[in-house]
This record gives structure tokens, C-alpha cells and sequence, in this order.
């Protein structure tokens, strides 16, 4: 099982991404430089936060024309993990790996703190050691998080049960006070139809331990790997 | 080429250089200088390059210690945390462009003093900044702070370090005199830190990051003199950041530091390409000579004046091993950033420019850097007149009738009231290093590698050095060292900030000296050395200048990461005790001004030695696990500091408090009691909450050290109450103080949408 970090000029969450795979749950990973063409040899690629390409223009249009994401996408076609945090998932929503955007926060302004999200499924590689109605705590640190597509669309992943991750209050009550950037219908994650694409606005490497004020995003990663790990029994 | 104009008392003026001055270059000189090397020599001579006003006084700070491996003159400080980590910290200020041009003022602040950093070779880790506007009651100085606050968040959060803490205060004086200190801390392996040093004759010079253009151009000589109304004609000078090109040139030089190919390193900040290029040479002993036709520029037709003054951002001047140029240049270019051999390191000891073909500047070293002039300016003391105890509430011994309307006015100062509006804007957590999240009494970073974790903290109190330079500075330094043993940590080193009005007027100088002696004085007794830090003068606008501020950056360790502490309350039943003692000390304080609209002194007394005292059982109670929170009690006293340890935090409930105590402060009328015991702003106290099982031991500690400890109360229910002396006189629900507590920037600062 080998898992990759792709590194964009402007990635800042990479070494953070890497923490988490290699010391925290333990498994092998390697920095993937974005002029890479290949994805040979991995069975769970990360799209890390940051700014790639300083974000200029918008966030995640330039780097979806990095040579690496022509790899992510038939390394997608092919069943491998894909997950996609913050900037990442940004990226995936612009490379057309998952439909939809991500707009200016609401308030036109960066937010960075923890929020409660509600886990909405479960039969996914990234959330199948979750419980269904789940409450986790997990920080948001972003500036264009505010989850948007057309009426159909949503109408679709409502249908296909793509929407994973809902910001919520508290007790789990999705709410409008409780949607940190706006997002239409609180989206705070979704993944493709095939469901092992998954992007996310919240960081979960961010809470992966007790020392950094919670561990709800461990499950996460430990879930991709059992899930890699089951796969490779079969 | 430049034509050579006649140099005239006007050019002289321009350079922001004085005839006397221009007379001693002529004569050390032996020939009167082109118009390049004017414009050289007067940056290089200006206040912000040369320190010649403060030079004489940084002199008497302590800067040498066990952990001390570099102290001031290099581009940052750098101490031993042990395990093999050192720690590189600076502040530095960015005051005069934030005024003309807050948002890229405020981020080209961010990203000089990040660049201080990683050019020692340290990868930024932590970021912090201290602030000071005008009240918000003006739109101008709400529209300034949102500008700043905006700038630094976007550059430190692209860029992918963390703002982790800071301070904010306001006052009259910073209404057009805003000032904004960044700080940076980074991690490099013990013997891995790199120096601002051109070695070994013969080495190229390499230029790397982005390319020049006019932007900036004079930006240090701007920064030496004090605005006047036509102040906003000089934004041409304010920088230009670009976060995500310093992001490619942060991981582009770690990559080429790893090599060993390089031999030296400094940031093109202040001054740019000449004061890169003389002060490498004059570190090393040897000169630097280059060729500006090879300089990558943005635009065309800039002239060797342009060129040599640019402060366009995100640049840098590396010396390299030669022969090695080549796979240096490669690391570069595989970021997407220029990198061009545009010089070598010379033997002369001197620095000789080149554009088109002919030598434009030909400058001895020394005449740059150690030959600028040093000032004794004249100093007339001038301690402010006014004692609080003549005012009209103390003589009529007039108290309070409702205490807790009091501390709600309190809470919802500007100057106390929670600071989320600001930090929600940085990103705090990238890296996974953040131990604490901001509002706690210093930042806590954790070192992955090791179980170490280290601390920081800014403070300054312009008020107290207004009304007591001397002992304001001493109380800033205690604050910080006391900030720092909250946490958990062990002060180590401090970095400074200097910001002071015009040093042409003896009485700011005066204060300037004062504030040294204060600041030497306290950092002996704590045994933390300055590693080095910034001097901003003329910081005044139309005549009228700011308050003494000088912001202290302390830094400290924490051994084992368990050991952190946080100031929030944390159980029901748990026993609430003050260490130190409170005593009159209303002077320079925070109620003073709310209440009574009043700055007057005299500042509260220290005792260094009892400080000393009090953070030694703190932080002996933290290592041996007796307390379950520690919150030092200073701006607005010990009322607010309790509510502070109330509020609710992330994974924290808020608490209710009942407090108990009898209180009879000597010399004071009785029916004010309750101001002197709410809201004095007494030093050496810290606020601890423990298990009551473990306050016997706490109070066994507290007298081998001397130290004067109170039971306070306990923690329990829902409603803040205090009884002084048998008689409630607060009782009021945490969750409305809390909300009050929580929402004045928001409010203030949304204003600013509907303005717009």
C-alpha cells in the first residue's frame, strides 16, 4: 500500500499530508512533484491545502493544467483513492473530477477555526469507519469555500447519496448559523459517483491528533487504508 | 547612463541626508560622490539602515546568554531550544507604508521578516504581530486596521505559515500613526543556520527570486522621517508582496542550502540590492562587485539609481561555492525562479557597480556600515505630570454603585474584548505544529522531531512608557516572561521593537533611553538576552507622535509538551487561587481611560525579584502537575482576567465562578476597595485553578519561595459572582459577559461594509 502527496508550487498543506500518512497511521507515502505524468505504483494520491499558484485567477484554475493531474484523473478512471482537502478540493472541482464550485466565502473573507460537520454516508473508502449521522469536529481554514452547483446537480448527489460531509451545529442540526462560508445545502464534502474521489473543505489532517485539540480526521485516513488494505486481500 | 547633476543642497535633502552629513562622505570619500552613490550612501545613512540615533543605546542591552547562538547583526536572532533544535526569531516593524498603503504594507511586512528567517536557513514555522491603530470610532482607522489585518492574513496564510498570536491595542496617539510589528519564528538543525556573509574571493553572486521593478524605491528613507499631509503621496514607495512567489523562493533556498554549495545568504529588504551586497561584503571582509545589465528586471529603462534602490519584494542575494553556480541555478529554475550570476566577491572590501559597461558606483564598505554616522542626540527628560490619586474619584473616595455594569463597559473595550474577528483571518493551524489556538497567554508550537515545545508571546504597553518609560519597559518584559510561564515554558530570549515619535526631539530620545535601561534592567533579572530586533522612529504625523512603544518578543521552551498549560477554567468544584498580591497600581491602567477617560500614572510598582518568585511556583506547579490553569492577570486587572478563564473555548465549557475574599489595601478609601481589588493592574500575579486535594501543596510552594498566595473562590455554576468583604458586588450570568466579551470587533469592524 503506498500513498502520494502531490506537491504543487504553492502547496503548504504537502508536509502536513505526509505527517499524518507516515507518523500518525503508520503507512509508506512519497512527495509527487506536479510535473509528474505517472502514477504508477500508488494506490491513494492527496491533493493537499495551500494556495497552488497563489491561488491568482481562481482558486485551483492553474493547477489543474499541471502535467500530474492528467495522471490523477485516469488514475481515478482506474479505481485508485483520490482525496482532495481544502485547496484540493478545489482543484478537483475545476479539473472536473467532481462537479460543482467553490466561491468566495459568504462574508468575503478568510475563516480559519473548528466546525462541527455531520458525516451523511458512509459506504465510501474515506468514511466507512465513520457512523452515519457522525458529529466531527475538524478545522476550516480557507478563503473560497463556498460549495456551489446547479440545481440539477445537487438534485443528483442528494439522489446518489455523494454528499459525505454537512457543517452542522453542535448537536448535528444542520443549520443556517452553523454554515461557516455558505455553501449551498451546508455541503462541506461530496465525492464522484464512483465514490472513491472525495473532496472536503475541512482539514482532517489538521485534527488527527489529541495535542492539536482533537483526532476525528484520523478515522478518515485510517479508513482509506483499511479500505486499500481490504482491496489488496481480494 | 545618468547624466551627473551637480549635486546641490536640495539632492542632498532628497537623500534624506544632512550638509554635515554630506560633508564627512566627501571627506572620507576624497572626491564628491556620483548621484548612484548618493542615493546609496543616504539609504545606507538612514535612520532605518544605520540605527544612528539608537546605536549608542542598543549598546547597553544584554544580548549574550548560555542559549544565545547568534545575537544581533545578523538578519535574525538564533537560540539553542536543546535536542539539537535551534529557534531563529525577529520583529520587525512595517509602521510608516501600513499608514500610506495598509494591505500591502501590512503583507510586505510579513514577508521581510519571514525572509529574515529562512535566509538563516530556518523554515518559518510560527507568526505573530503586534498592532496598534487609532480608536474605531473613526472610520479611517477602522478602514487601516482591516487593511492590515487583511494584508497580513493573506500573505502569512498563502504562503503557509501560521499567525499563531499577537497583540492589538488602540489609542489617540495611533489614529495616524498605526503601527504593525511582525514577528517570525523558524526550526533549524543545530550547525544547518546560514549567515549574511560574501566569503571566499572569487565567488559568484548570485541574484535569485523576483525580478526588479520601480516599486519601493526609497521605502528606508521613508521610513526615516516623520509624514506630513502630503504622506499619501508617497505610496510609489510601498512595496508590492507577492506570497506565493516568497513561497517558491522559501523552498527554492532550503533546497539549495541543503546542497552545501552555498556559502552565504541574505534577503534584499530595506534598501534592496545596496544593502544586501555592503553589508555581505562588510560581514565577510571582502567586497562584492556587480554588473546591473545582468540584473533581471521587470521593466525597462531603470537607471542604476533605480536599480540599486528597487525594494521590490521576494528577492535574494546568495553567495555561492565557485564552480557550483550551475546546479544552484538549476534548483531555481526548477521553482520557476530566476537565478543569475551577477557578480563575484571581491578582495577589495569594497562595492563597485556596474551598468553599461562603465563602473557607476566604486564605495568602500566601511563608509557604508560602520562609517555612518552615530548621533548622541540630546535628551531632556520629561516624565508626564498627574497622579490618579488627585483625581476627582479617588479624592471624593466616589466608588462604583453597580460593579458588574463596570465590567461589562470593561469587557467590551476594544483594548480587552476578544480578538476573533482578527485571528479567525489567519490561518493558525497549517503545519500541525499549534498547540494552543490564539487568546491564550503565549502561542505554543510543538518541535515534531523532539518532545519539546516552544513558546512566544508579544507585549508592549504604550500607555505605561508614556507615563513611565523606565518602568513601563520593565513591566513589558516581565508581562512577556510571565505570558510565557503560563504556558508552561521557560523564557528564553527576547526580540524587540522599538517604535518611538521623531528622535530629533530630545524628549522622545530620552524616552528612547530610558526604555533601554528599563528593558536591560528586566531582561537580567529573567535571564533573557535580545537576540536582536528593529528601531522605528518618526513615527508621528503632522507633529504629533506616538507613545513610546516598544513590543517585546519572548520566546521560551517548554521541555515535554504535556507540560502545556492553558488559562481557561476546566472543572466544577475546582479551587480558584491568586499567586502574587494586589495592591494600588491603578496608574496607566485600562479602567483609568475607560472609566475615567484619565492616562496617569504612577505605573504599578514591580518588583523583579517577586516576579521572579511568582513564575517560579507557577511554573514548578505546572512540571508537577498540580494546577489545571494558569492566566496572568494584567490590561484591565483581575475582573477581567477571571472572565477570560470563564468563556467557553474549542472542547472547553464555559464555567461560573464564586469568588470570596476579604480585601483591605492599605491607604486606600474603603469604597474603592472594590475598583483597587476589580481592576489594578499589579504585576507578579498569575490566577491558578487546581483540585482543592492539591492546594496544600501549592500553598507549601508559595511560601518557599516567598510568595503571597490568595484563595479566590471556587469554579462552579453558571453566574459570575464576586463577594468582597461579605457583600456581592457582581453577579452576572457568564454567557451574557461572554457574549458582550465576544462581539465589539465584529460590530465595529462591520461597519465598515455598511460604509461602503
Amino acid at each position: 500500500m503506498k500513498f502520494g502527496v502531490v506537491v504543487f508550487p504553492g502547496s503548504n498543506c504537502d508536509h502536513d499530508a505526509y505527517h499524518v500518512i507516515s507518523k500518525v497511521i503508520g503507512q509508506p507515502v512519497d512527495f509527487i512533484w506536479h510535473q509528474a505524468t505517472s502514477l504508477e505504483g500508488y494506490d491513494a494520491v492527496i491533493l493537499p491545502g495551500g494556495f497552488s499558484y497563489g491561488d491568482y485567477l481562481r482558486a485551483g484554475a492553474i493547477a489543474r493544467f499541471s502535467p500530474i493531474m492528467r495522471a490523477v484523473t485516469s488514475f481515478a478512471a482506474t479505481g485508485g483513492l483520490v482525496l482532495g482537502i481544502c485547496n484540493g478540493f478545489q482543484i478537483l472541482c475545476e479539473s472536473g473530477l467532481l462537479p460543482g464550485a467553490l466561491l468566495p466565502n459568504r462574508t468575503m473573507k478568510f475563516v480559519c477555526q473548528f466546525v462541527h460537520v455531520r458525516v451523511e454516508a458512509t459506504d465510501t473508502p474515506f468514511t466507512h469507519l465513520y457512523e452515519r449521522g457522525q458529529i466531527l469536529s475538524l478545522p476550516i481554514a480557507h478563503g473560497e469555500g463556498n460549495y456551489y452547483c446547479d440545481a440539477e446537480t445537487l438534485e443528483r448527489l442528494r439522489r446518489e447519496n455523494r454528499i459525505l460531509l454537512r457543517y452542522c451545529d453542535e448537536q448535528g442540526r444542520v443549520t443556517e448559523e452553523a454554515n461557516p462560508n455558505g455553501s449551498l445545502d451546508n455541503i462541506a464534502g461530496i465525492c464522484n459517483r464512483q465514490r472513491n474521489v472525495f473532496g472536503l473543505m475541512p482539514h482532517p489532517e489538521r485534527a488527527a491528533e489529541e495535542a492539536l485539540g482533537g483526532a476525528d480526521g484520523r478515522i478518515l485516513f485510517h479508513s482509506m487504508a483499511m479500505a486499500l488494505a481490504e482491496l489488496a486481500q481480494d | 547612463m545618468l547624466e551627473q547633476p551637480v549635486i546641490t543642497p536640495q539632492l542632498i535633502e532628497a537623500q534624506g541626508l544632512t550638509e554635515d552629513e554630506y560633508r564627512r562622505i566627501v571627506e572620507r570619500l576624497g572626491r564628491e560622490p556620483n548621484l548612484v552613490e548618493l542615493g546609496i550612501i543616504g539609504v545606507m545613512w538612514s535612520e532605518h539602515c544605520s540605527y544612528k540615533s539608537s546605536k549608542v543605546h542598543l549598546r547597553r542591552l544584554p544580548t549574550e546568554g548560555e542559549c544565545v547562538v547568534q545575537g544581533p547583526g545578523e538578519n535574525a536572532g538564533v537560540v539553542d531550544i536543546g535536542d539539537g533544535w535551534y529557534v531563529v526569531f525577529k520583529i520587525e516593524s512595517h509602521n510608516h507604508p501600513s499608514f500610506i498603503e495598509p494591505y500591502q504594507g501590512a503583507a510586505t511586512g510579513v514577508g521581510g521578516i519571514l525572509r529574515d528567517v529562512f535566509t538563516m536557513g530556518a523554515r518559518p514555522v510560527a507568526a505573530m504581530n503586534s498592532l496598534r491603530f487609532g480608536p474605531l470610532t473613526e472610520p479611517v482607522n477602522r478602514a487601516i486596521m482591516a487593511g492590515v489585518v487583511k494584508g497580513i492574513g493573506d500573505y502569512g496564510n498563502s504562503f503557509g505559515v501560521p499567525t499563531v498570536g499577537g497583540e492589538i491595542m488602540f489609542g489617540e496617539c495611533y489614529a495616524r500613526n498605526p503601527l504593525v510589528n511582525a514577528f517570525a519564528l523558524g526550526l533549524v538543525r543545530e550547525g544547518r543556520v546560514f549567515y549574511a556573509q560574501a566569503g571566499g574571493v572569487g565567488n559568484p553572486v548570485l541574484y535569485v527570486g523576483a525580478k526588479t521593478g520601480r516599486d519601493g524605491i526609497h521605502g528606508a528613507t521613508m521610513a526615516s522621517a516623520e509624514f506630513d499631509e502630503q504622506a499619501m503621496e508617497k505610496r510609489p514607495q510601498v512595496q508590492v508582496g507577492d506570497p506565493f512567489m516568497e513561497k517558491l523562493l522559501l523552498e527554492a533556498c532550503l533546497e539549495a542550502l541543503r546542497t552545501g554549495a552555498v556559502v552565504g545568504m541574505q534577503d534584499m529588504g530595506a534598501a534592496g540590492l545596496t544593502c544586501s551586497t555592503c553589508e555581505m561584503g562588510a560581514r565577510a571582509g571582502t567586497g562584492i562587485e556587480i554588473d546591473l545589465d545582468r540584473v533581471p528586471q521587470r521593466e525597462q529603462g531603470m537607471n542604476a539609481y533605480e536599480i540599486m534602490l528597487s525594494e521590490s519584494q521576494e528577492r535574494m542575494l546568495l553567495v555561492v561555492k565557485r564552480g557550483r553556480e550551475r546546479e544552484i541555478i538549476k534548483i531555481f529554475e526548477k521553482w520557476g525562479l530566476d537565478a543569475v550570476v551577477i557578480g563575484r566577491v571581491t578582495e577589495t572590501n569594497r562595492l563597485v557597480v556596474r551598468h553599461g559597461g562603465k563602473v557607476v558606483v566604486d564605495l568602500p564598505n566601511r563608509l557604508l556600515t560602520e562609517d555612518a554616522p552615530i548621533y548622541h542626540r540630546p535628551m531632556t527628560p520629561a516624565l508626564p505630570e498627574g497622579d490618579y490619586h488627585r483625581l476627582p474619584f479617588w479624592r471624593e473616595a466616589s466608588g462604583h454603585e453597580d460593579y458588574g455594569e463596570v465590567l461589562r463597559r470593561m469587557l467590551a473595550s476594544p483594548n480587552l474584548c476578544s480578538r476573533e474577528w482578527v485571528y479567525r483571518q489567519y490561518d493558525h493551524m497549517v503545519r500541525t505544529n499549534s498547540l494552543t489556538l490564539p487568546g491564550e497567554d503565549a502561542a505554543v508550537i510543538r518541535v515534531k522531531e523532539t518532545r519539546r515545545a516552544v513558546a512566544m508571546t508579544l507585549d508592549g504597553n504604550g500607555r505605561y512608557c508614556h507615563l513611565d518609560p523606565r518602568a513601563g519597559a520593565r513591566l513589558a518584559v516581565a508581562e512577556a516572561a510571565r505570558n510565557v510561564v503560563c504556558v508552561g515554558a521557560r523564557p528564553l530570549a527576547i526580540t524587540n521593537c522599538l517604535n518611538f515619535a521623531s528622535p530629533e526631539r530630545p524628549d522622545v530620545m530620552w524616552s528612547f533611553s530610558e526604555v533601554i535601561d528599563g528593558m536591560a534592567e528586566a531582561c537580567r533579572a529573567f535571564g533573557t538576552p535580545v537576540t536582536g530586533g528593529n528601531v522605528s522612529f518618526y513615527n508621528e504625523t503632522e507633529g504629533r507622535g506616538v507613545y513610546p512603544t516598544p513590543v517585546i518578543g519572548m520566546i521560551g521552551v517548554i521541555e515535554e509538551s504535556r507540560h502545556l498549560m492553558t488559562h481557561r477554567f476546566k472543572d466544577e468544584g475546582d479551587l480558584i487561587l491568586l499567586l502574587g498580591e494586589t495592591s494600588d497600581d491603578l496608574g496607566g491602567s485600562e479602567y483609568l481611560e475607560r472609566m475615567h477617560r484619565a492616562v496617569v500614572g504612577p505605573v504599578p510598582r514591580l518588583d523583579l525579584a517577586r516576579e521572579r518568585a511568582v513564575q517560579e511556583v507557577c511554573l514548578t506547579a505546572i512540571r508537577e502537575g498540580l494546577i489545571k490553569s494558569a492566566h496572568d492577570c494584567s490590561d484591565g486587572g483581575l475582573a477581567i482576567a477571571l472572565a477570560e478563564c470563564c468563556f467557553s473555548g474549542h472542547r472547553n465549557r464555559r464555567h461560573g465562578v464564586e469568588i470570596d475574599v476579604e480585601f483591605a489595601p492599605p491607604e486606600v478609601p474603603e469604597a474603592l476597595w472594590p475598583v483597587i481589588f476589580l481592576f489594578s493592574e499589579s504585576p507578579s500575579r498569575i490566577i491558578v485553578s487546581l483540585e482543592p486535594v492539591k492546594a496544600d501543596r501549592l500553598r507549601e510552594l508559595a511560601r518557599a519561595h516567598g510568595v503571597p498566595i490568595t484563595e479566590l473562590g471556587r469554579v462552579g455554576g453558571e453566574r459570575y459572582r464576586v463577594n468582597l468583604n461579605r457583600q456581592t458586588i457582581i453577579d452576572e450570568p457568564v454567557t451574557e459577559l461572554e457574549m458582550i466579551w465576544r462581539r465589539p470587533l465584529d460590530e465595529w469592524l462591520s461597519l465598515n461594509v455598511i460604509a461602503e
